[in-house]
C-alpha cells in the first residue's frame, strides 16, 4: 500500500521546494508519493525537470489559489 | 507543585531556550513555582560556525569550546545524560542511564547530524568540516595538498545552507595564497538546477565563480563516492574525477526522535507559527530537530528559541498564548577569506543580499565572539 506524504513548502524560500522534495524522497519507499505545495513558480518547472533526469515519476501539477500542488512518485 | 520545563539537547537552540526563560521566569524560579531541567550529550558547548575556518587555521580548536555548565543559567541543572525515549503521551524522557524525568513543558531540541555512512563510499573517500573530527582532517588533507582536482559536494538535507558557498570561496583564497591555484581546478556540486537555493544567492554566485574559476555541476545528488578510483557519481548519472573531495554530507535528525516514533527522518513535524509538535500542545520543537521546510542555521534557531520562551513564559505566568514565529532567518555569508555579505528572509519576504564588503566580514568576525552572549540569551 503506497502512501502520500505531504510538504507544505509555500513561503519556503531556503531550502526551497525542490530541496524539501529530495530530501523528502530519502525517507520513503519505492511506489510512495510525495505533494509538493509551492508558492514559488519557478518549482513547477525545476520539479519536473528534475524529476525526469533521476527517472521518479510525475503524477500531476495542479495550480491552486496561489501555489502549486505538485506530485511526484518514488520510482527507484 | 512546581512547573516542570524540561529541555532535550543541549545545543544553541536549547540552551537559548533555557537561559531565556531564566531571565522572564526568574522570580518563578526562586520560589521554586517553576524548574527547568536540561538533558544534553555533552560536557561542553560547541560553537560549530566556527568549524568553517578550522581547515584554513583561522581558528583554534580551543577557541570552539566552552563548559556548557558556564555558558547555562545556574539555576538550570544540567545532566550530561541524552534522552535515549521521549513519552509524549506519559510526559516522559528516559534518558541512556535509565533515569527519568517528567514534565509540563517539553522542549525537543535535540538537533541534527551529518550521516555520510548514508552514501556508500563516502566515509572513506570523503573530508568534510561538520564536525571537529572531520575538520581536523579536512585541515590536515589541505596541508598536504600540492594542486589538483577539488570536488565540493553538497548533499540534502543539510544544515547552515550558506556554508557551500563559503567553504568554495575560502578554498580558492586558500589556494590562491598559498600559490597553487595554477594547478587546481575546483568544481562546486549542488542538488538542485542552482548554485544555492536562495535565487538571488544563486544569481549573485554565478558571476562570482567565473571571476573565481570556479566550475559548477547542478542537478547533482550523490548516489556513490568510488575512494580507490577517486570518482563521485550522481543520482543524475554524471561522474566526477576528484583529488581532493570536500562534502557536506546529507544530514539526519537524531536516532532518539527515530526511536521514540516522533517522526521521519528524525525531523518533528512541527506548527509552522507555533513551533508545538503537531498533536501536542505542551511539546515545543526548536531549531535543526523541526520538520519545517526553512534553513537549519544557527540563526533559525535562535529566532525560534525567543518565541518559545516568550510563548512558555506567557503560558505559565498569564495562561495565554504570546506570539506566532514568522519564520525568520539570518545569516552571514563569507564571500572569501577577507569579504562577506549577509541575508535574512521570513515566510512572507524574499532574501535580497547585499554588496559583499570588507566590513560585514569583519561583523561576522566579531559574532564568532559574540555567538557566546546569544547562547546566553544576552544579545
Amino acid at each position: 500500500m503506497s502512501e502520500r506524504t505531504k510538504i507544505d513548502a509555500r513561503g519556503a524560500y531556503c531550502p526551497g521546494p525542490l530541496m524539501e522534495l529530495i530530501a523528502a524522497l530519502k525517507l520513503v519507499r519505492v511506489g510512495d508519493e510525495i505533494e509538493v505545495l509551492s508558492s514559488d513558480k519557478g518549482s513547477a518547472n525545476d520539479i519536473p525537470e528534475w524529476v525526469k533526469k533521476v527517472h521518479h515519476e510525475m503524477v500531476g501539477i495542479t495550480e491552486e489559489d496561489g501555489y502549486w500542488s505538485i506530485v511526484v512518485r518514488k520510482a527507484k | 507543585m512546581a512547573k516542570k520545563i524540561l529541555i532535550v539537547g543541549g545545543g544553541l537552540a536549547g540552551t537559548i531556550v533555557a537561559n531565556g526563560l531564566c531571565r522572564q521566569l526568574h522570580e518563578e524560579l526562586a520560589s521554586g513555582s517553576v524548574a527547568i531541567t536540561m538533558l544534553g550529550a555533552s560536557q561542553t558547548h560547541m560553537y560549530q560556525p566556527g568549524l568553517l575556518y578550522v581547515p584554513f587555521g583561522r581558528m583554534r580548536e580551543s577557541e570552539l569550546f566552552r563548559d556548557q555548565r558556564k555558558v547555562l543559567n545556574r539555576h538550570v541543572p544540567y545532566f550530561v545524560d541524552p534522552a535515549k525515549h521521549i513519552d509524549v503521551d506519559k510526559k516522559v524522557v528516559t534518558t541512556e542511564s535509565g533515569k527519568t524525568h517528567s514534565y509540563d513543558f517539553l522542549v525537543i531540541a535535540t538537533g541534527s547530524r551529518i550521516r555520510p555512512d548514508n552514501i556508500p563510499g563516502m566515509s572513506e573517500g570523503g573530508h568534510w568540516f561538520y564536525d571537529l573530527d572531520g575538520a581536523r582532517k579536512m585541515r590536515d588533507a589541505l596541508d598536504k595538498f600540492e594542486g589538483g582536482r577539488i570536488v565540493v559536494n553538497i548533499n540534502a538535507p543539510h544544515k547552515c545552507p550558506v556554508a557551500p558557498l563559503e567553504i568554495t570561496f575560502m578554498l580558492r583564497d586558500y589556494l590562491e595564497a598559498k600559490g597553487l591555484m595554477d594547478k587546481s581546478e575546483i568544481t562546486y556540486t549542488y542538488p538542485i538546477g542552482r548554485l544555492h537555493s536562495l535565487e538571488p544567492v544563486a544569481a549573485w554566485a554565478v558571476p562570482e565563480f567565473d571571476r573565481a574559476g570556479i566550475k559548477s555541476e547542478t542537478f547533482f545528488n550523490t548516489k556513490s563516492v568510488d575512494a580507490k578510483a577517486k570518482t563521485i557519481t550522481s543520482e543524475e548519472e554524471t561522474t566526477l574525477e576528484y583529488d581532493l573531495l570536500v562534502t557536506i554530507p546529507p544530514h539526519t535528525g537524531q536516532q532518539v526522535i527515530l526511536d521514540s516514533d516522533l517522526g521521519a527522518g528524525g525531523w518533528v513535524p512541527t506548527g509552522r507559527n507555533t513551533l508545538l509538535r503537531e498533536g501536542s500542545d505542551n511539546v515545543f520543537v526548536v531549531g535543526d530537530t523541526t520538520n519545517l521546510p526553512i534553513s537549519k542555521a544557527g540563526s533559525t534557531a535562535h529566532f525560534e528559541a525567543d518565541t518559545v520562551i516568550d510563548n512558555i513564559t506567557s503560558l505559565i505566568k498569564e495562561d495565554r498564548w504570546a506570539r506566532q514565529y514568522d519564520g525568520k532567518v539570518f545569516c552571514f555569508v563569507e564571500t572569501g577569506l577577507n569579504s562577506g555579505t549577509y541575508v535574512w528572509f521570513n515566510y512572507t519576504t524574499p532574501p535580497n543580499p547585499g554588496p559583499p564588503s570588507q566590513m560585514i566580514h569583519w561583523f561576522k568576525l566579531a559574532y564568532n565572539r559574540l555567538y557566546w552572549l546569544s547562547a546566553r540569551g544576552l544579545l
